[in-house]
């Protein structure tokens, strides 16, 4: 099994008919996404035609494409500005998944529009600012490049888009039954703990490969729910020890304040919860293929 | 963006806030100017400085006169308080306190919503209350889609145990300064003191407001807040050739991709430097764009910081495909020609590798070391810049 997203699940794109929206709506056709709308009003009615045949029509709200097609997932291209407008439509239709890929929203609009799913309850959200979600072999929902890895049995949930795809090239020997981005900015939908939650209960995985990042205390709320309720192995790596105080590392919540959100206080929170740390990305990947083996 | 406390105070009254009159000052002359325009008996000559403990360090002086407060400015300003630099003071009005509390409404990233602190004990470092006495400072969850209403405003006031009569008067204010927060799209709305005077009305004394970066598109007025002479100049370069860049004290120089990566990049240079006497000189991210104008633009940054003695560039190719990468580097060299005279040790991986580092190996670029892993080629750069010292 996979979390969050697998072979069922019915994709529409907003934003699709922007240049990023075609470019990685064709890309995530090519990796075996079922695409099954794009939402534009102003094209509404017509059809994109994407490389290998597929031709995709083109709805002029989110709760048209859902009704027309069945579609349970969104995934969000649509500019900073524009970005609030298209997750209120989306979660108003009642979408279940809504990924954000955006980068540069208000934090303001991303509070707005979370605090708004979560009094309406139907829908879980990924991102903002975040690569997405991809179920090796299944879908792919957003910009991860879906050719590093293919399926396997670890699951992987990380605040970065890079890291992210290098952990995942890393353990490509293993392979990933989920790999999700939740994504940089100081207010994301879907957490650390939110995705450990559902890949402890996910039979098909093994153990989880957790990336944090210095800002706020995810992951010290993440290392005390390990602590509390994971059988499976996990794995941490933490991103910005040689950060300094108040500058933001170009993620929006990557910022430590004061003596608050630093690299080494997480390392300590998760090493305390029994979660190896690596200290660079290939001896963290090391330390999980060690567990494994060990099973 | 952190303003200042005068800007933050324009802010304040911009939406209403209660306020005393306060003038901006780059120069003793312009400092009794204001002192004369304020007509109060008594002014406070305030060095502005995004840091706290600026009363400890003197850089708060009352002035009973016009040329006292010439006085005062010209000792304050100047001055290093906590490695900052006094570029200009604030006049402000003297204030007849009798009483001093606290205020502030801050994004609550765990709870993903905002939070309200207030108490009736202000003037005081709020860390140092709510580790002491937690029990005084009231904590209240703000929803972002309601915001403080009359409601909230009175639930904190309440909360935060003011008198009927005073808690009254507060509450209004609070409201306005969720106009403030909401209008101005603040992370941080912070006044302390919030000060109840001898008359019994309630000002904002000093104010901290931090602003959110991501909301530049709707408030164009914002661009005029940045201050340009706490900006490192190369951070400035860098942010006008629209690069993510934060310059460090290091000899190694660092390009990569997607802000994650990066971090780890530093991180891992700074582990290998450990035993060369090395660590990184920056943190750049050129994000998804790996043209040879952007790694040349990049590169001209970096080898603008004379501590810099060699430059790792570290990419996976996501998106960006690795033999873009490397023409990109290649086309750099080209522009930049003798101006880049430092070692470059790149390490790609991903998209499109082989083609990426055919690219470089058949360029054959004297300055140029391919390296094979992340950790390898941190070891690497960490060594030439060692020898570079």
């Amino acid at each position: 099994m996979s979390i969050f997203l697998d072979d069922s699940s019915k994709v529409i794109v907003q934003g699709m008919t922007g240049s990023e929206g075609m470019k990685h709506s064709q890309r995530m056709l090519a990796s075996g996404t079922n695409i099954v709308g794009g939402v534009n009003p102003r094209k509404a009615g017509q059809q994109v035609e994407f490389d290998g045949g597929v031709s995709v029509p083109v709805f002029g709200t989110v709760a048209e494409a859902m009704e027309a097609t069945g579609a349970n997932v969104s995934v969000v291209f649509v500019p900073p500005k524009f970005a609030k407008a298209a997750a209120i439509e989306a979660i108003d239709a009642g979408i279940e998944l809504l990924i954000v890929i955006t980068e540069g929203i208000p934090v303001k609009d991303s509070a707005e529009f979370f605090n708004y799913a979560q009094a309406k309850g139907a829908t879980r959200i990924i991102g903002p600012n975040c690569p997405g979600i991809i179920s090796p072999g299944k879908s792919n929902a957003g910009i991860t490049p879906a050719n590093i890895t293919g399926p396997g049995k670890l699951g992987l949930v990380s605040k970065s888009g890079t890291l992210t795809y290098q952990m995942m090239y890393e353990l490509s020997d293993i392979g990933f039954t989920t790999c999700i981005g939740i994504g940089g900015d100081p207010v994301i939908g879907t957490t650390h703990i939110d995705a450990l939650a559902a890949f402890e209960a996910d039979p098909d995985t093994v153990g989880v490969v957790m990336i944090g990042e210095i800002g706020g205390d995810a992951e010290e709320r993440a290392a005390a729910y390990i602590k509390d309720n994971m059988s499976k192995p996990v794995v941490g790596y933490v991103a910005g020890f040689t950060a300094p105080e108040g500058k933001t590392m170009g993620h929006a919540g990557a910022i430590v304040s004061g003596s608050a959100g630093t690299a080494q206080a997480k390392k300590e929170a998760l090493e305390a919860a029994g979660v190896k740390v690596g200290k660079t990305p290939t001896e963290t990947a090391e330390l999980m293929r060690e567990i494994i083996a060990g099973l | 963006m952190d303003l200042f406390e005068y800007q933050a105070r324009d802010l304040f009254e911009k939406h209403g806030v209660p306020v005393l009159g306060g003038v901006v000052a780059e120069d003793p002359a312009t400092a009794k100017a204001a002192a004369q325009q304020l007509g109060t008996p008594v002014v406070v000559v305030k060095a502005q400085v995004k840091t706290g403990g600026r009363g400890k360090a003197g850089g708060v002086k009352i002035a009973k006169s016009p040329e006292e407060a010439e006085a005062k400015a010209a000792e304050i300003l100047g001055m290093d308080i906590k490695g900052h630099t006094v570029h200009r003071v604030m006049i402000a009005a003297g204030a007849d306190i009798a009483e001093e509390y606290y205020f502030s409404l801050l994004l609550d990233r765990a709870n993903r919503n905002y939070l309200a602190m207030c108490s009736v004990e202000g003037g005081m470092e709020i860390e140092q209350l709510a580790v002491e006495r937690p029990e005084a400072l009231a904590r209240v969850a703000v929803d972002p889609n309601v915001g403080i209403d009359e409601a909230k405003a009175k639930e904190i006031v309440e909360a935060a145990r003011f008198d009927a009569e005073t808690g009254a008067k507060v509450a209004p204010v609070l409201q306005k300064l969720w106009d403030v927060y909401r209008e101005e799209d603040a992370t941080l709305v912070e006044v302390n003191p919030l000060v109840k005077t001898g008359a019994g009305d309630i000002v904002a004394l000093d104010g901290k407001v931090t602003l959110d970066e991501n909301a530049e598109f709707r408030h164009e007025d914002h661009a005029a807040l940045v201050d340009a002479k706490d900006e490192d100049p190369l951070e400035a370069k860098a942010k006008a050739l629209d690069l993510n860049y934060v310059k460090l004290d290091g000899e190694v120089g660092i390009i990569g991709n997607g802000a994650g990566l990066v971090m780890s990049t530093l991180d891992v240079v700074a582990y290998a430097g450990e035993e060369h006497g090395v660590k990184p000189a920056n943190f750049l991210d050129i994000g998804g764009g790996a043209s040879a104008e952007v790694m040349a633009n990049g590169l001209s940054v970096i080898l603008g910081d004379e501590q810099v003695r060699a430059v790792f560039v570290n990419v996976f190719g996501g998106i960006t495909a690795c033999d873009a990468v490397a023409n990109g580097i290649v086309g750099a060299l080209e522009k930049l020609g003798e101006s880049e005279n430092k070692p470059l040790v790149v390490r790609l991986d991903g998209n499109n590798v082989e083609e990426g580092r055919a690219i470089l190996e058949k360029a054959n670029h004297p300055l140029v070391t391919l390296a094979d892993t992340m950790d390898g080629g941190a070891a690497q750069v960490a060594a030439l810049a060692a020898n570079g010292k």
